[in-house]
């Protein structure tokens, strides 16, 4: 843990990058990290939608020995997050310009009611970072893990495939 | 205005929603992002009983948790409401009817203390004989769920029974069905199920409620109606309609299941009771399962006649919907069920009773498709089994029996506009599409069949006569427009198509036309609701309606400007000029807030343009014989599917598939299509995998996504081919009808009629999962299962085998 470690109220010291933000607070142990990011940060955009770790609403980037993996913030405890980068929707677009992640969600309309779309877009780029080029078999496998109940999928993998063309030939890396 | 196939700028082209950039960022804000100074939660205590009284509650263990500002419980909301049968108690106020049913609400400072203290009310109960099905509701001397059923608040066009648990009957009656069937050359006589389901939106319903001193409720709430939720709050409070305000942030997906009035009233007395502050409700998921209102069960006893030729002469169905513990919007999915039994053909005969009856299950509302899903299922599997009988083609077979818009007159006797839509193109482009009768390639797995069938469906809004919708078009200064409709807004981008109307009849950039995406009932044009696809027919309407108003404004302005009679002006390219001296044209920015003349005088002022519509065809339906107007379009359209069985597994996989609509005419294609997509996935999640598992005493038992399973990426069709017709519809916006439902209705006996042609095999139950298919192939096709058997290499003998080899999905359903 870092400085501090629990403290007398039962809170834990943590210490964590968010969006290229460093942020250190004291979290009750079980705070579930998509609380601490939209309650104590006030990140927002990633949401909750099953509580159980199976639609995907809540899915953000972690840096873990050097690679950035998608993980559901509503399956760890902002205390297990102790010490870690963190990458949520916000801190995608630079400057006010979208990312080719975001760009292609929005060209190709994948996406309707939008409840999905940050985590959707997390876990392609998620996806992304150990299948830099997939197939759309290998997208369509690769997200099975986010839900969406309006768009029917089709062009959500469309928007995928396009943002990991345009990811692949600008070399884009996160960080 | 805008029916004929001019060049457009806008109007049918492919335009992604003009609120992505807000969603793509995380910027969207929905309810549960709203954050109010001083804001308490509010926790559910729902009920372990499936029917029971309520002998006590006991909070005193809960108060005393650190943070805890009050507990409410049914007693201190003595009323009931709902939409259209008030059968409903904000919290169990003498007995409870289902388990899941509110019993009790904490509020505290935080969530966690909310949900501890929750964990600590006392309940004492009775229990109560509870009924489970709805034949045994029906039956004399069944429990009565609700007791006092004559003193509820009804609304004029439904009929419960007061004394028995209907909730709603609904009759349609035309010609001599009894008589027809006696005569006909071929009877069918069959039951279809569907069980009940959740919309699974992704965003559970989030209700943030501010009671103000003043006597003001406010209400930013995860809905799709904010004008219907308004009027029912203030009908059920008993407050003046303008003292509610209902805020509409973005919505995380309907469906049906946020259409009317949810958890608002009561979030809204939470926060009177807790001395005028802010409170905030968010729905478990688990409590979106048992606790809110999902689709209702259905039972189909149908009796079906036919001529020689496949003239489809009589329809005799008793058609029964388990409503659960209250009824909303069910008792109308109930009369739209009835009315709409006929589909897209032409029966002389019909004898149709549709009830809505009470159980101790999970109450019900409406859901996408709106009760045409349920009519669908049985009518259209009847189709290819007469076809099949009398060796007709599935597709000749429609062709005989198809509406003739101009010619026909519908189940409730309304004579078809001829400019209703064209069933047959829309017939035959799916014949085009999926090629039914074509070759089909074999499967390299003699055990895997591959199947093309196909399913027609039609459908309009089911909504009161009277249900009307406005629009107010306001210019800004720089000739830009915000346009003000209470369309609600939850993905399907009616704004959008909107906005491409504005811009197209102005001829203005699109980005200059803006509905403003968080809108308030008190702050925008009034729409009745944002259900049955009606939002682009009635809002359209409305808003060329002030396009016109406005149109004329400029016009009258531009003419005194330019000295010219007002035939002689012009309103295009964001411009006012005279025809033929286009020299002469003031921009409408010059217009907006007054033209001004060079000495300073100033004509006009702020333009603005306001429109209404209201359907002048339609009528409530006689109590007897259901004959009336009750739509104010149909939209026909069909679902073609080819997929591939497992015989030993039982799983049906869907590689392809086809979506057909007329829609009169497509203002965003790239909306159109993609409602179609998510229609079929929709469609093919619900008729294959899922089902709401009740066990013996009333409990869901799959109230997760771990366990109710719903269509991932991974199992979309290879390819969807999407096809709109353009039939216009005179009196829609350029000639548009409403899409959104209709794309999901025919999927499921679109896939049961491919299971049939290939195998002979009749699927009776929804949904079509592995086991359910399994079982039904080892009843009624021995014969291909054993085929199938020997081509693994195994034994033939399949009278060991209770179930399908292997198991396909986890989280799949159970059958039993």
């Amino acid at each position: 843990m870092s400085e501090g470690g629990a403290a007398a109220n039962g809170r834990i010291g943590i210490k964590v990058v968010v969006n290229g933000s460093i942020h250190e607070d004291k979290v009750e142990p079980r705070l579930l990290l998509v609380h601490y990011l939209r309650e104590t940060l006030g990140l927002t955009g990633t949401h909750v939608g099953c509580d159980t770790t199976n639609c995907g609403a809540c899915t953000i980037l972690m840096e873990a020995e050097g690679k950035w993996r998608a993980v559901k913030s509503c399956t760890m405890f902002a205390v297990q997050a102790d010490g870690r980068k963190l990458l949520t929707i916000e801190g995608l677009a630079k400057d006010g310009e979208l990312h080719p992640m975001q760009n292609a969600f929005w060209e190709n309309h994948a996406l309707q009611c939008g409840y999905c779309t940050p985590g959707m877009i997390m876990a392609a780029i998620g996806l992304l970072q150990y299948k830099p080029e997939p197939t759309e078999e290998e997208v369509r496998k690769g997200i099975s893990g986010n839900l969406c109940r309006c768009t029917g999928y089709q062009n959500i993998v469309k928007a995928i495939m396009q943002g990991s063309k345009q990811m692949s030939a600008n070399k884009q890396t996160i960080g | 205005m805008g029916n004929e196939k001019t060049r457009t700028r806008y109007i049918g082209r492919s335009i992604p929603q003009n609120d992505s950039p807000l969603k793509v960022t995380g910027t969207a804000t929905y309810a549960s992002d709203i954050e109010l100074p001083g804001m308490l939660f509010a926790k559910l205590v729902t009920s372990d009983r499936a029917h029971a009284k309520i002998l006590s509650i006991d909070t005193k263990e809960a108060k005393s948790v650190p943070g805890v500002v009050a507990i409410a419980t049914g007693s201190d909301f003595p009323f009931r409401i709902g939409i259209y049968v008030g059968d409903r108690d904000l919290l169990a106020t003498d007995k409870v009817r289902w388990v899941g049913h509110p019993v009790a609400a904490v509020i505290a400072e935080t969530l966690q203390a909310a949900e501890e203290a929750a964990e600590k009310v006392q309940v004492q109960y009775e229990d109560l004989p509870a009924v489970f099905n709805v034949r045994d509701a029906l039956k004399p001397g069944a429990p009565i769920i609700h007791e006092h059923m004559s003193e509820y608040r009804v609304f004029p066009a439904f009929s419960p029974v007061p004394g028995t648990n209907i909730a709603n009957k609904f009759v349609l009656k035309r010609g001599d069905a009894k008589a027809a069937l006696d005569k006909a050359h071929l009877v069918i006589e069959e039951e279809f199920r569907m069980p009940r389901v959740s919309h699974a939106f992704m965003e559970t319903q989030t209700v943030v409620a501010l009671y103000r001193r003043d006597g003001v409720v406010e209400v930013w709430s995860s809905l799709q109606s904010p004008f219907a939720a308004r009027y029912l709050m203030a009908q059920s409070l008993n407050m003046p309609v303008n003292n509610v305000i209902i805020h509409h942030p973005f919505c995380g997906g309907g469906f049906g299941g946020k259409a009317g009035l949810g958890w608002e009233p009561l979030v809204a007395l939470l926060s009177k009771m807790a001395d005028n502050k802010p409170v905030k409700l968010i729905l478990s998921r688990k409590e979106q399962f048992v606790s809110a209102a999902v689709r209702e069960a259905f039972i189909a006893h149908v009796k079906a006649g036919f001529e020689k030729d496949g003239k489809f002469v009589a329809y005799q169905a008793d058609f029964i919907m388990d409503c659960g513990g209250y009824g909303d919007y069910t008792v109308n999915v109930s009369r739209t069920t009835g009315y709409a039994a006929d589909g897209s053909y032409d029966i002389e005969n019909l004898d149709v009773t549709c009830r809505a009856v009470y159980t101790n299950q999970v109450p019900t509302t409406a859901m996408r498709g709106f009760g045409y899903p349920e009519g669908h299922w049985p009518l259209e599997q009847l189709l290819d089994r007469a076809a099949a009988r009398l060796h007709l083609d599935p597709v000749k077979i429609r062709l005989v029996n198809l509406v003739k818009p101009g010619e026909s007159t519908t189940g409730t006797g309304e004579h078809l506009r001829e400019d209703a839509g064209d069933p047959r193109r829309v017939l035959s482009t799916i014949v085009k599409e999926l090629k039914p009768n074509g070759r089909i390639p074999e499967s390299k797995e003699p055990w895997v069949i591959r199947a093309r069938g196909f399913a027609l469906n039609v459908k309009g809004p089911s909504q009161p006569p009277n249900a009307s919708g406005s629009s107010i078009l306001k210019f800004n200064e720089d000739g830009s427009i915000d346009l003000l409709v209470g369309t609600g807004l939850f993905g399907q981008g009616t704004t959008t198509a909107l906005c491409m109307i504005v811009a197209e009849e102005f001829g203005l950039p699109l980005e200059k036309v803006r509905v403003p995406f968080e809108r308030g009932t008190d702050s925008t044009a009034y729409t009745w609701q944002t259900v049955g696809s009606r939002g682009l027919f009635v809002d359209g309407n409305a808003t060329l309606g002030a396009i016109r108003e406005a149109k004329a404004k400029i016009v009258e302005i531009s003419s005194q400007v330019f000295r010219v009679p007002k035939e002689d002006v012009v309103v295009r390219d964001g411009a006012a000029s005279v025809r033929g001296r286009p020299w002469l044209k003031i921009p409408l920015s010059d217009i907006a807030m007054a033209y001004t003349y060079p000495n300073g005088n100033a004509i006009g002022g702020p333009l603005i343009g306001t429109g209404t519509w209201t359907s002048v065809l339609n009528s409530y339906l006689n109590p007897e014989t259901g004959q009336g107007i009750p739509s104010i379009f149909h939209t026909f359209g069909g679902t073609g599917v080819e997929i591939t069985l497992n015989l030993l597994t039982g799983e049906i996989c869907v590689e392809k598939g086809v979506q057909v609509e007329d829609i009169g005419r497509v203002i965003n294609r790239l909306g159109v299509e993609q409602q179609m997509d998510g229609g079929m996935i929709m469609g093919m999640s619900i008729s294959l995998w899922e089902k709401m598992q009740v066990d013996g005493q009333g409990w869901v038992t799959n109230p997760n996504f771990s366990n109710y399973y719903i269509a991932r990426m991974k199992d979309m069709p290879g390819e969807i081919r999407k096809v709109a017709i353009e039939t216009p519809q005179e009196d829609g916006p350029w000639g548009a009808r409403g899409v959104g439902e209709m794309t999901m209705i025919s999927v499921a006996p679109a896939i049961a009629n491919a299971v049939f042609r290939a195998t002979g095999v009749i699927l009776r139950d929804e949904p079509m999962t592995p086991e359910t298919v399994w079982l039904a192939i080892r009843e009624q096709r021995p014969d291909l299962l054993e085929k199938a058997m020997k081509a693994l290499g195994g034994t033939s003998d399949t009278t060991h085998l209770q179930r399908p080899l292997v198991r396909v999905k986890s989280g799949q359903n159970e059958t039993s």
